[in-house]
């Protein structure tokens, strides 16, 4: 590992002030992605600001929304009791990813920005346009079974790893930000992180110096009935080769509203709007379904390893949105 | 430097730095490189070795400690991050010469087999039973809005809440039925 200055943060105003005069500085929270990837060289901040001391650890309940302090653990949001009662998708998602122990480390923060997985990023040696902007991308023909098919570019393929983000995408989430110059601001979820593009090497809008405070996850009623389906080579501990966030509300057997995000097949957390659309009004039934799926992934791009990805993700789709409408499938 | 481990205090160093916490209820003061995890001071700089190195990368849950309460990967945990922190290992379970209920389940149930992944194993399912205790739910539990309890526990729920320790000896029928007899015990108190 190479070696960093550290300072611990008091408050946000001086952990931006601290990451904002230096180039290579880096906010430090759970440090599950963090010190795995400056292990292994992937990351070499210059500085770490620890923002664990900071004074965002509460879950606050409103009538609206749940407001999630950026230093809360995984673990206790999944947990708590007001998230497992309004936001059911959000509880599942999270629980459905890495391991109890993991989930204790992590902060809700740090699952947003945490790093693909693919292992040409993970790897010095390979290419990687995300890790060394126009170095390449050794995925394109390489082992690409468990990467992207939306919102890929010729320059990265590579998969948004997060559970609990495909559930802050359905959910509506936002993300609330404060910078050094003491400007606020609440980010949408769904326009927080970028497509690859010709930049993969971005992949948030978070400005330098840009800390995540809060996480608001509104608590519409359709939550209620929301669930995470989640398909993978391992039963537990493992990443999703698919997954879908589904929600729905029903008038007797016709659909008033439907809300679709899936995960492990695309780029960044994956909301599917025009699939959402196509099923109001329908009755809730296979077939709305299926058709909803297809549409969700219109566009799909396979690459020599993971076309299975396409089918699969419309079966997950199916399978979710039946398994809280108890529809057979 | 501020000694009073109970209050936050700003700190900007490199290189070296000497930190602050308490191990298994003795407060320690370590000097440590900025770059050593956990893991490493507690087996290089307190002979603290039960806690094992495994894949040191977050797998394998051979190095599971518990801080504060939580269930922690020490091999993921920067120590001069754990400034005023309350770190458990398996050597601060229980006085000297004696078991707690879960090693004991552990002993009769043959629960391992050559024992490094034993220590992780132990200090994972201690706090498994604390989590249950309290009625959280896992991955696999069916009404995530409803309490789980640890008398019917399935064993498809240890299974889950116990998958970040592997054991590639295979012994986790027997991880699991010990496990479950500890829970099963501790609902009949």
């Amino acid at each position: 590992m190479k070696a960093f200055e550290y300072h611990r943060a008091a408050s946000p105003t001086e952990s931006t002030a601290a990451v904002a005069t230096r180039a290579n500085a880096m906010f430090f929270a759970g440090g599950t992605t963090l010190v795995d990837l400056m292990r292994i060289d992937v990351l070499t901040p210059d500085v770490l600001v620890d923002v664990n001391a900071l004074a965002l650890q509460e879950i606050e309940v409103t009538d609206q929304a749940i407001v999630v302090g950026a230093n809360v653990r995984n673990s206790p949001l999944a947990w708590h009791p007001a998230v497992r009662d309004r936001l059911p998708v959000l509880t599942q998602s999270i629980l459905s990813g890495a391991t109890t122990q993991i989930r204790n480390m992590a902060s809700v923060a740090g699952n947003i920005v945490q790093r693909t997985r693919c292992p040409y990023f993970r790897d010095v040696h390979s290419a990687c346009n995300r890790r060394v902007p126009q170095s390449g991308c050794d995925a394109l023909d390489g082992f690409n079974r468990g990467h992207a098919v939306l919102g890929v570019s010729d320059h990265c393929i590579a998969t948004h790893p997060s559970d609990m983000c495909v559930a802050a995408a359905l959910l509506d989430a936002g993300i609330r930000t404060v910078r050094a110059d003491g400007t606020h601001r609440t980010i949408p979820f769904n326009e927080f992180h970028l497509l690859p593009g010709d930049t993969p090497h971005r992949e948030t809008v978070l400005e330098h110096d840009e800390l995540i405070t809060h996480v608001v996850f509104p608590t519409a009623p359709i939550a209620r009935r929301s669930h995470y389906l989640k398909v993978r080579d391992r039963a537990s501990y493992e990443f999703a080769l698919t997954s879908a966030a589904v929600a729905i509300q029903l008038d007797g057997d016709r659909i008033v509203e439907a809300r679709l995000a899936i995960g492990g097949v695309a780029t960044k957390p994956w909301r599917c709007v025009a699939a959402e659309q196509s099923m109001v009004g329908k009755p809730a039934t296979e077939t709305s379904f299926r058709q909803a799926a297809e549409l969700a992934l219109t566009g799909a791009v396979a690459r020599h390893h993971n076309a299975f990805k396409i089918e699969l993700a419309k079966r997950t789709i199916v399978r979710a949105f039946a398994t809280i409408t108890e529809v057979p499938a | 430097m501020n000694n009073d481990t109970s209050v936050v205090t700003t700190r900007d160093v490199t290189g070296l730095s000497t930190v602050l916490f308490r191990i298994n209820g003795a407060d320690r003061a370590l000097d440590i490189d900025l770059r050593s995890t956990l893991l490493d001071a507690l087996r290089e700089k307190l002979q603290l070795t039960g806690t094992k190195k495994g894949c040191d990368q977050g797998t394998c849950g051979a190095c599971t400690v518990i801080i504060d309460g939580q269930r922690v990967l020490a091999c993921l945990t920067l120590a001069a991050a754990c400034e005023g922190q309350d770190v458990r290992t398996i050597e601060g379970l229980t006085s000297p010469g004696a078991l707690t209920p879960l090693q004991e389940a552990f002993l009769e149930c043959d629960a391992f087999q050559c024992g490094f992944c034993t220590p992780g194993q132990i200090m994972s399912a201690t706090a498994l039973v604390d989590e249950v205790r309290d009625g959280v739910p896992s991955h696999v539990t069916a009404n995530v809005s409803e309490p789980v309890s640890a008398e019917s526990l399935s064993v498809d729920e240890i299974r889950e809440r116990m998958s970040g320790n592997l054991c590639r000896c295979g012994a986790y029928p027997n991880i699991v039925a010990a496990v479950q007899s500890v829970l099963t015990k501790e609902n009949r108190r």
